[in-house]
């Protein structure tokens, strides 16, 4: 306790106007902010997998496992920054047992146990199953055993089991598809729901939300995609690039038009809210929503992209201005979810001032904390690249050996 | 013969008392339906507060009364009541402000030339009959009991602190001793007690009504009868219980 009011003595001296006295503490921090960030890019990396899957875009199949397993890998670190962020997180089992239907936020639970469960696990499972089965076969020692239980038993590789795997798989996908939005929109509808928050309550909010997390899914993908390949002395398939920046500046275009759309329908309404909001952008936001989010985060990587598709430039070069823009881009989509979640708590509810946030470094709510939340994510998906291999070398030999092995 | 009888109504017993017994299963036990009317005929509250605005002289004695009786910490951050100072200057702009919740006075801010109008507010958790906490609360750990009043199970809080962000009027916070979300009950100990909410009992002017909304016999209905009320942000449709008469369109 004494901690927490040497952090909150200071800050009464740095409130302009007048704030209720209960909002000296700003009570969702940086780990409010990486929880949004990491769901986004789970739904954006599924999305850009269900491209290939349902829509067939052939160009990006190189992309297509790595980012299910990345959207894994984010989804398992995903409600880590939540639980750390409560009071009690031994408690949080009672969302499942107890859960208050009517709350927003009781349906984290099983929105992200019906996504991990049923439809990613699923889907990595039926496209992976025949690879399992031979690498079942084909490996040594504790791995064979470890692949033996990843197949479920299910050892059948006749071409009517994998034509059913292939088909249970564009199923999932389906349903995959409304499911990632579900999840992405139920975040954004989690603050847009706050009707006492005038910075929040939008309608608009979980459609924002769910292009940016396709923005932020695409962009994290040329990243993974562009350093594995490297890494893994490959040359970089530049037409899965190409079109990758193509979906990228695409979506990035919706992005911005609906958020151009919210900033505008909010200056032509111009409710009582209006003067603490521009108070708040112009004060407190300045650097984080229009330098870093709009300037850096967006128009930066949205010119450096058109331009691609204008001029005839080398591949280098196209590499360079991709890998550029994915990064500018990371960094302006988790200002976004800064902004919206640390400067919906910047400005008092009585509408007459503006409070400050200090960050800390150490502790749970802390910096550190956060950087290694956001970086754990990787470093599962190292691991899990390490069990189910996304390479196209890795894959299994010609499936008409595989067939002929099981048939004898 | 008379065997076969005997046996014969046994089985009419047995298939009679199954019938029965499925009847009740479906249908609930007459001994509870007697509890549940027992229950109907217990006296409904409908708890609320009156506070008229032009009687309060911010002497912040309802807040330090307040922090008293709930152990709320006295550091700055932490209220279930406050009292917030509106000064309303000539140009017609309003400096509103509520120094440690206004429990040690308020020191003067403004030449007395230079104020058109000024008065104070004792602000509260507003007890909303459609209340935006209770409705985000994932595991129901804020409930509104059957008297209108909403209370915290600080044992089930988890500490997610989304009520907090709901809560349109800031009545709101986290206790940081217990880590779990806390505002005003009314001082529901001293209500099943008979007693008043402490703020009440200590406010020297009389400018906080307490009472039961519907009973004529109440204060609180004579308080309504009397004065033209208005609560605090209706366009939210939060329907609070605490009716303010007397108050400034610069309150929020």
């Amino acid at each position: 306790m004494e901690n927490l009011i040497e952090q909150l003595q200071p800050i009464l001296k740095q409130v302009v106007g007048y704030i209720y006295p209960n909002e000296v503490e700003l009570h969702w921090g940086i780990l409010i902010v990486v929880y949004p960030y990491i769901t986004g890019l789970v739904a954006g990396a599924f999305i850009l997998a269900s491209l290939e899957r349902v829509f067939e875009v052939k160009e990006v199949q190189p992309t297509y496992r790595l980012s299910m397993l990345t959207a894994l890998a984010f989804l398992i670190i995903a409600p880590l920054p939540l639980l750390a962020h409560l009071s009690y997180p031994e408690r949080s089992i009672e969302i499942f047992l107890t859960p208050q239907l009517k709350s927003a936020m009781a349906m984290f639970g099983f929105v992200y146990a019906w996504y991990l469960m049923i439809v990613l696990m699923l889907e990595i499972w039926f496209d992976y199953r025949k690879d399992i089965v031979y690498w079942a076969r084909s490996k040594k020692g504790w791995r064979k055993y470890m692949y033996y239980l990843l197949s479920l038993g299910s050892l059948d590789l006749s071409e009517k089991a994998i034509r059913f795997d292939r088909k249970a798989g564009k199923f999932i996908t389906i349903i995959g598809i409304p499911s990632a939005f579900l999840l992405h929109g139920y975040v954004g509808f989690i603050f847009g729901s706050v009707k006492a928050n005038p910075w929040w309550s939008s309608v608009l909010m979980p459609i924002v939300f769910l292009f940016s997390a396709i923005v932020s899914g695409i962009a994290l993908m040329i990243l993974i995609y562009g350093v594995t390949t490297l890494f893994r002395w490959k040359p970089i398939d530049m037409a899965c690039m190409d079109k990758l920046a193509s979906f990228l500046l695409y979506a990035m275009i919706l992005d911005i038009s609906l958020e151009t759309l919210d900033f505008i329908h909010r200056m032509y309404e111009s409710v009582e809210s209006i003067h603490i909001l521009g108070q708040l952008i112009s004060q407190k936001l300045f650097i984080s929503l229009v330098v870093i989010q709009i300037l850096l985060g967006t128009l930066l990587p949205l010119g450096s992209l058109a331009s691609v598709k204008l001029f005839r430039l080398p591949d280098e070069l196209r590499r360079l201005i991709y890998f550029g823009a994915a990064i500018l881009v990371q960094i302006g989509i988790f200002s976004t979810r800064w902004n919206v979640v640390i400067g919906g708590q910047l400005f008092s509810k009585s509408l007459r001032g503006l409070t400050h946030y200090k960050m800390e470094l150490l502790g749970i709510e802390g910096l550190l904390i956060s950087i290694a939340l956001l970086f754990l994510p990787l470093f599962v998906l190292y691991i899990i690249i390490k069990i189910l291999p996304p390479w196209p070398e890795a894959a299994t030999t010609p499936l008409s050996s595989i067939a002929k092995e099981s048939s004898q | 013969m008379k065997k076969k009888r005997e046996l014969m109504n046994r089985r009419e017993f047995l298939r009679e008392s199954t019938l029965v017994g499925t009847v009740l299963l479906l249908f609930g036990s007459p001994a509870s339906e007697d509890s549940d009317s027992s229950n109907d005929n217990e006296p409904i509250h409908q708890y609320g507060m009156g506070i008229q605005v032009d009687k309060c002289i911010g002497c912040g004695q309802c807040v330090d009364a307040c922090k008293r009786e709930n152990d709320v910490p006295r550091e700055p951050f932490f209220f279930r009541t406050w009292v917030e100072r509106y000064i309303i200057l000539i140009d017609g702009t309003a400096q509103v402000d509520s120094p440690n919740g206004g429990s040690e006075g308020f020191p003067e801010m403004v030449a007395e030339n230079e104020i058109m109008r000024t008065f104070f507010v004792p602000k509260l958790c507003n007890q909303c009959a459609n209340p935006p906490c209770v409705q985000v609360c994932p595991v129901g750990a804020t409930f509104i009991t059957k008297d209108g009043v909403i209370l915290i199970d600080k044992d089930y809080c988890l500490g997610c602190r989304y009520c907090i962000q709901a809560c349109p009027y800031g009545a709101r916070f986290l206790n940081p001793v217990t880590s779990t979300a806390e505002k005003c009950t009314f001082c529901y100990h001293r209500l099943s007690r008979g007693l008043k909410p402490a703020c009440v009992e200590v406010c020297p002017t009389e400018a906080r009504i307490f009472g039961e909304i519907g009973l004529r016999s109440s204060l609180l209905a004579r308080f309504m009868r009397f004065n033209k009320v208005q609560v605090l942000k209706p366009h939210l449709n939060t329907e609070p219980k605490i009716y303010y008469a007397n108050l400034d369109g610069e309150v929020r």
